[in-house]
């Protein structure tokens, strides 16, 4: 196996980070794409339907 | 022997007690209020998976002890599966505690689960901050190196010493988990008796109200 | 159940709706290979960062002006982890939240001497050398005052200190033996000797580095080679990761007091940020029993977008 796969990453983060300067505000993109994402994916949670509510109604 | 006697003994009300309070189908439920119809509801147990992903690699991790991962390309990949774990486990607390906070869940009496639930977040931050101390890498230098400072303010430094390897790895992977293992362990047990919180009574009268259970 | 007033925000009604098929088990273990393979698919895309760590050795090697410059300010006193005060040393004032020296209270627990710790002992270690041997006798044996005469001649002329030929050469007579002690301890550093030297507290075996680690944190080239990469304190540093991984986003709030006033101003700024912080942790903590507070879920009204499919079907109430 060692010799087969090889665990390198496909896009290894390593090289130097971007950073967005304002002011006094600085933060790396990296981490600025996790909250984004992170807002995102609450707002998607309480819009997106529900799947199964259908069934619900059903079964009440 | 008396059935009083059988009454009286510790084993006895203690098994009551959880029968009581923690009937197998509120254990293992299988229906739920039909209320709960939304996707942020997946990140309360999303949180609980992610923590899983996270002790397990973290126990792949320890198999060959703390300095293998720099040196190995298996060792370095369990330490990335450890470091995305964690991130994602971050994401889908902070968005369980957005969602619950949004939904007021600590009403009706559920003002512990809230608790244990903040103090096993504050828990986990501590619990990464000393796998961040415990890398043994240049990244580890800097943070401890700066942390120290924050730890040193408050006093706390002269006991637990960020710049001192072996107690941060011990705490990151003896104490710090079991404190956080344990806390989600009421956290769900608490939300097991209580249920997930109903909804607001828009539009209903206050004083008209029953109320369930108060805090 | 008791009658009395109902308070939206503290109690909630008993449901007595409908209830749904709920397979628990079925969702958990959903859950758990949801998680485990976005996990994999991170680890295999993207990998993790594993800056090596560095090593006096290398620091000495690759700055010796800056390693024989940390070096002097170790011995005459002028260094951070000299002047730090509890719970490493009495020489400087300890953080404070107003009259809280939680602190200097607590005490010396981890006793540094820097002086010492840092560079007499660690000479004093090297096997074979007469001339440093005599000259740390000179200097052990000398009055604090003409101790602090020669630190402050050597000190005066390394403002053009040079490094010639593996060599730290500072323009000075009146130094007494602190040129040679300086330079013997830059050689010991480059040879790596003195990282050993600063872990063999316990022996053989150690875990515990934080001599090596004050030594190194009152350098400038690791603050340096920090704020390249973007980890200075000033860069919301604590946030951040080598390279472009992201890092621990959820200090962000704790981050932030760092780079405003008066935190970033204040000498006791860190004391200052940990209070700010507790005292929001316990405001989380007791939400649910804090009013005002427990009330803005309801005012926030986000709670409508969860159950909208509760009050569509119950029509505004339940």
């Amino acid at each position: 196996m060692a010799t087969i796969l090889s665990f390198a990453a496909i896009f290894p983060l390593n090289t130097l980070g971007h950073y967005i300067h304002w002011h006094w505000f600085y933060i790396s993109v990296a981490n600025l794409t996790v909250i984004i994402l992170m807002i995102v994916t609450f707002v998607a949670a309480l819009l997106l339907p529900f799947p199964g509510r259908r069934r619900r109604k059903e079964n009440q | 022997m008396s059935n009083a006697e059988i009454d009286r003994q510790w084993t006895t009300r203690l098994r009551r007690r959880v029968e009581g309070k923690l009937p197998p189908e509120k254990v293992l439920p299988d229906t739920q209020p039909s209320y709960v119809a939304s996707w942020i509801y997946v990140f309360g147990v999303a949180t609980l998976a992610s923590l899983g992903v996270v002790i397990f690699t973290g126990c792949v991790l320890a198999l060959r002890g703390p300095q293998w991962w720099h040196g190995s390309q298996y060792g370095h990949f369990v330490n990335s599966l450890h470091l995305w774990s964690v991130e994602i486990f971050f994401f889908t607390m902070v968005i369980h505690l957005w969602g619950k906070f949004a939904m007021a869940a600590w009403r009706g009496g559920r003002t512990l689960t809230w608790m244990t639930g903040v103090v096993t977040f504050l828990a986990s931050i501590a619990t990464a901050f000393t796998g961040y101390a415990s890398q043994s890498n240049f990244d580890s230098q800097w943070i401890t190196t700066q942390a120290k400072d924050g730890i040193n303010a408050t006093g706390a430094g002269a006991y637990f010493n960020v710049l001192n390897l072996g107690q941060m790895l011990m705490w990151h992977i003896v104490l710090l988990p079991i404190a956080a293992v344990v806390l989600t362990a009421l956290h769900v047990i608490l939300v097991r008796i209580k249920g997930v919180v109903p909804p607001f009574e828009d539009d209903v009268k206050p004083a008209a109200q029953k109320v369930a259970v108060g805090e | 159940m008791t009658k009395k007033a109902f308070r939206p925000d503290v109690d909630a009604p008993e449901w007595k709706g409908g209830h749904t098929p709920y397979d628990i088990i079925k969702e958990g273990t959903i859950a758990l290979l949801v998680i485990a393979l976005l996990t994999l698919i991170f680890a295999v895309v993207f990998g993790s960062p594993d800056e090596a760590a560095i090593t006096i050795k290398s620091w000495s090697n690759a700055d010796p002006i800056d390693f024989a410059t940390t070096a002097l300010s170790e011995l005459n006193g002028t260094s951070i982890s000299a002047s730090y005060g509890a719970p490493y040393n009495h020489n400087g004032a300890s953080q404070q939240i107003g009259p809280l020296q939680l602190a200097k209270w607590v005490g010396v627990r981890i006793p540094i001497n820097s002086a010492q710790n840092f560079v007499i002992e660690p000479l004093k270690a090297l096997p074979n050398e007469p001339t440093l041997d005599a000259d740390l006798k000179q200097y052990s044996s000398a009055s604090s005052s003409t101790q602090t005469g020669w630190l402050n001649a050597y000190a005066k002329a390394s403002a053009d200190m040079k490094f010639v030929k593996g060599q730290v050469v500072v323009n000075t007579t009146n130094a007494g033996p602190v040129p040679v002690m300086i330079n013997d301890l830059t050689t010991m550093a480059r040879s790596g000797a003195l990282d050993q030297d600063l872990l063999n507290d316990n022996g053989f075996y150690t875990t515990d580095y934080t001599k090596p680690l004050l030594f190194l944190a009152d350098s400038q080239y690791l603050g340096n080679l920090a704020t390249e990469q973007h980890l200075g304190g000033d860069q919301w540093g604590m946030m951040n990761e080598t390279g472009n991984y992201p890092g621990q986003a959820w200090l962000w709030l704790y981050t932030f007091w760092y780079q405003i006033p008066p935190f970033n101003q204040s000498g006791n700024g860190d004391a200052l940020v940990w209070a700010v912080m507790m005292v929001l942790s316990v405001l989380l903590l007791l939400v649910p029993v804090i009013p005002g507070l427990r009330s803005i879920p309801r005012k926030l009204r986000i709670y409508r977008l969860i159950w909208r499919e509760h009050y569509r079907d119950s029509g505004g109430s339940s």
